[in-house]
């Protein structure tokens, strides 16, 4: 019988249900043959027309019937699916019954565009339209359900009405870290022993044209015009910035004491959790790469481990010549030599950077690389930088077997950093 | 394991009442609200004081690089952390966890009106939507408008790095960073804390949402109480910051622990009628066991929306022996910030040892004779979401 404590004698949390889906598609088996063959689900906007634009691919989620679109109503849909997948697959509690807490990595809601003029339409009477017509005409009454749709809370609350979990729902963000936050919080959770279960989950649906416009202003996206599964690059020295991307990672964490009681299958260990927040600037990291360095060792500390034994590196990897480099500097400082041998390979490469998301659906792509002992390539490898000799696992997906510990890395906007520290078997 | 205790050791609070302990409580104790219905009538909002924003964000460049609603929660992050007497201290700073309960970003509304004024006759409506907002949306508006980025505008002016998450989903967001954070440092994950958040009520992209589910005051002022069958919640700006913090943690470094934070409880409704009185009912039973006879009193975030307000009300109709207070009516309804705001004016009122009186003719909050030793926060969101929280004197 192994130990259910870990070192520091803290429950050891498990995972016990995973879901996914990106643009590549719904599903870990879909996404998975997808990952390993190399595939890209970046593709040319369809949503919305692109005139005037600078970038005009995304990894947007297009096969899923939401009307009309909004960034809740894609991202609550999106939660949905990946997490009947995962809550599925753990066979925890009962259908509309999930015994835990539900911790959340939404992008922040607000009213978009066609709702906002959708009220200056039925507002209509003067030449121009401004604030004080959109409230005469909300204070008609018309448009109580954008009340509910638009507040920050609203995909939390149906995602915790529809699964049935307890308590209050986290609605959180850390950028595009809020993924990884969203699993750190539910670890914590269980090693207080407040729970024994928490469902997990990260999920972006924000491909609209203000949001992408934005990230453009801010000179962060590719503006690649070649073929579209071509633009994100991450690690090359022709990189130009990551691709905006939907989709949701759910997981199911679980006390291993509770999973073990109940025979359930145990798809690998959250071992350790790591953050340090940057000080330096709203948008690039600081110089020395202290933050980056210091999250990835706070995570190693966590799980009681040393830089030598990890074996894979799931890397923010967006792309941009500034995270890229920043990255490279933190993994090269925390794992010296070892560095260069390590596999490090971006899956945003072909799913392109999911934002809210992205340390979810990471974290369950880091768990499926080492449960089937193959590493995902890191696609559109072409030009390699001489400033980052890492093995990047260019292009092609690569065997790998004795895979124990990996480390996913997660560095958000306003320098929320968090790294999670996963293997198989408790550290 | 016993629970390791949080005690408040820095209170930084900046509303319609100034800044400060001392204003909040003076102009508690005067009875005298603030509000404003002049300039976003009929509308009625409860606009920040003034504020020199130089004193706790020296450097006019990261001022440039928020909207107000950053500025005012940055401030008052400023004040906590003087107040906590750890302002500029590297070593604690650089561990300490931060929780920041967010809305979403302030809108340009120049940007916004002109779009909505021009799309019905632009010839090809998305295209002319994209030129429009590539060459009007200024770059750092995103930065100002993102949830995590008051966070990120705390570690970046004040050098809080050890840990910041942003919570997320209106009064619930303030409850349950207050809960998460209190949980961590009672189980030894966490040493000190810095909780909190700001809201800029003086915007109509804020009042349209509330405006959508018919939520808001208008034309007539009146406390929280007496606000009629429809009720109405009068937006309030403020910032609001707590330090919290381990026992031994605080003693080792002699700071003053200003009260002791014994237990935040978060539940969430259905909202049929009468669940919300339910709910609070089921909380309050939790804590009833710790609460002594005659020394305990209830400070309210209540917002004045119905049926919220109304249920809250149901709720202390049953228990009539306990003085019930409301912030709202002086300093207006802040989503996410309001928990932390009572819980300091709660922590205030426990260092004084008196509750401030009653400011209602409803007969809802009556005088309070004798001393306060324990206060327990309520928050009831205008939509969803009920918290309770605990705070006491102690030794």
């Amino acid at each position: 019988m192994p130990s259910t404590k870990d070192k520091q004698k803290r429950p050891v949390v498990v995972v016990t249900g995973m879901g996914v889906v990106t643009s590549l598609g719904a599903g870990k088996t879909e996404n998975w043959e997808k990952l390993t063959a190399g595939l890209s689900g970046v593709k040319t906007i369809s949503r919305f027309p692109t005139d005037n634009l600078k970038t005009k691919m995304a990894g947007t989620v297009d096969f899923l019937d939401v009307e009309p679109y909004s960034t809740a109503a894609l991202s609550e849909r999106l939660a949905d699916l990946a997490s009947e997948e995962a809550v599925g697959e753990s066979g925890i509690g009962k259908r509309g019954d999930f015994p835990g807490p539900l911790f959340l990595a939404v992008p922040p809601i607000e009213i978009e565009w066609p709702h906002r003029l959708e009220v200056a339409a039925a507002s209509r009477g003067n030449a121009s339209v401004g604030y004080a017509d959109l409230l005469r005409e909300a204070a008609t009454g018309k448009f109580a359900a954008m009340h509910d749709r638009f507040q920050l809370g609203s995909v939390a609350n149906t995602i915790a009405d529809k699964f049935g979990t307890k308590g209050s729902p986290i609605s959180l963000s850390t950028a595009c870290a809020s993924g990884a936050t969203a699993i750190q919080l539910g670890v914590e959770a269980i090693r207080r022993g407040e729970t024994d279960t928490a469902l997990c989950i990260g999920t972006d649906g924000s491909v609209n044209p203000e949001s992408l416009i934005r990230f453009s202003l801010l000179s962060a996206l590719s503006m690649w015009s070649g073929e579209p599964g071509a633009a994100a690059k991450p690690f090359s020295k022709n990189r130009d910035g990551f691709v905006m991307a939907e989709g949701a990672g759910a997981l199911v964490l679980e006390s291993m004491e509770s999973a073990l009681a109940r025979g359930a299958t145990i798809l690998g260990v959250v071992e350790g959790c790591g953050e340090m927040a940057d000080a330096f600037h709203r948008t690039r990291s600081s110089p020395d790469g202290k933050p980056i360095i210091g999250c990835i060792r706070n995570a190693l500390n966590d799980a009681g481990l040393t830089p030598d034994d990890i074996d894979y590196i799931n890397p923010h990897g967006t792309g941009t010549p500034e995270n890229d480099k920043m990255e490279c500097l933190g993994v090269t400082t925390v794992f010296g030599e070892r560095a260069s041998k390590i596999p490090i390979s971006s899956n945003k490469s072909m799913v392109g950077h999911t934002l809210s998301a992205a340390g979810a659906i990471e974290a369950v792509f880091t768990l499926l690389t080492l449960r089937n002992e193959r590493i995902p390539p890191t696609i559109n490898y072409k030009v390699p930088d001489p400033a980052i000799q890492l093995d990047v696992v260019p292009n092609t997906a690569r065997d790998a077997k004795n895979l124990r510990h990996a480390i996913s890395s997660s560095f958000g906007f306003g320098g929320q950093n968090v790294s999670l520290v996963m293997g198989l078997e408790p550290a | 394991m016993a629970e390791a205790e949080a005690w408040i050791t820095g209170i930084g609070i900046v509303s319609c009442l100034g800044e400060g302990p001392d204003a909040h409580w003076n102009a508690l104790n005067a009875s005298r609200p603030q509000a404003d219905t002049n300039t976003l009538a009929p509308y009625i909002i409860h606009p920040l004081a003034p504020v020199d924003f130089d004193k706790q964000i020296p450097k006019k460049g990261d001022q440039r690089q928020m909207e107000p609603w950053q500025r005012t929660g940055a401030y008052a992050a400023g004040l906590a952390l003087d107040s906590a007497g750890v302002k500029g201290n590297t070593a604690i700073l650089s561990n300490m966890d931060m929780i920041v309960a967010a809305g979403g970003g302030e809108r340009d509304l120049a940007v916004d009106a002109n779009i909505m004024t021009g799309m019905p006759t632009a010839a090809d409506p998305g295209a002319w939507l994209n030129e429009r907002l590539m060459s009007d949306l200024r770059p750092t508006l995103f930065l100002a408008q993102l949830s995590n980025l008051l966070a990120g505008n705390i570690s970046i002016v004040h050098g809080v790095t050890g840990s910041s998450r942003t919570f997320m989903g209106e009064e619930s967001a303030g409850i349950d960073a207050m809960r998460i954070a209190l949980s961590r440092i009672a189980a030894g994950q966490s040493s000190i804390a810095l909780v909190g958040g700001a809201f800029n009520a003086d915007r109509p992209d804020h009042l349209l949402i509330k405006e959508f589910g018919g939520y808001n005051l208008k034309d007539t002022f009146a406390p929280v109480w007496d606000r009629g069958p429809k009720g109405g919640l009068a937006l309030g700006s403020f910032g609001a910051f707590l330090v919290l913090e381990e026992r031994s943690h605080a003693d080792s470094r002699g700071a003053k622990r200003i009260a002791k934070l014994s237990a935040v409880l978060s539940d969430r409704s259905n909202r049929k009628p009468g669940q919300v009185s339910a709910t609070l009912e089921q909380l309050w039973q939790k804590l009833a066991g710790r609460l002594k006879a005659g020394s305990h009193a209830v400070i309210t975030g209540a917002s004045g929306a119905e049926p919220a307000t109304g249920e809250e009300r149901a709720f202390y109709a049953k228990h009539p022996d306990v003085p019930v207070r409301a912030s709202g009516t002086f300093i207006g309804h802040a989503d996410e910030p309001q928990f932390a705001m009572n819980l300091a004016l709660a922590a205030l009122a426990i260092g004084r040892g008196t509750l401030f009186p009653p400011c209602d003719e409803s007969g809802v909050e009556r005088p309070m004779q004798g001393s306060l030793a324990q206060a327990v926060v309520a928050s009831v969101g205008h939509a969803w979401g009920e918290g309770l929280a605990l705070v006491e004197a102690g030794p």
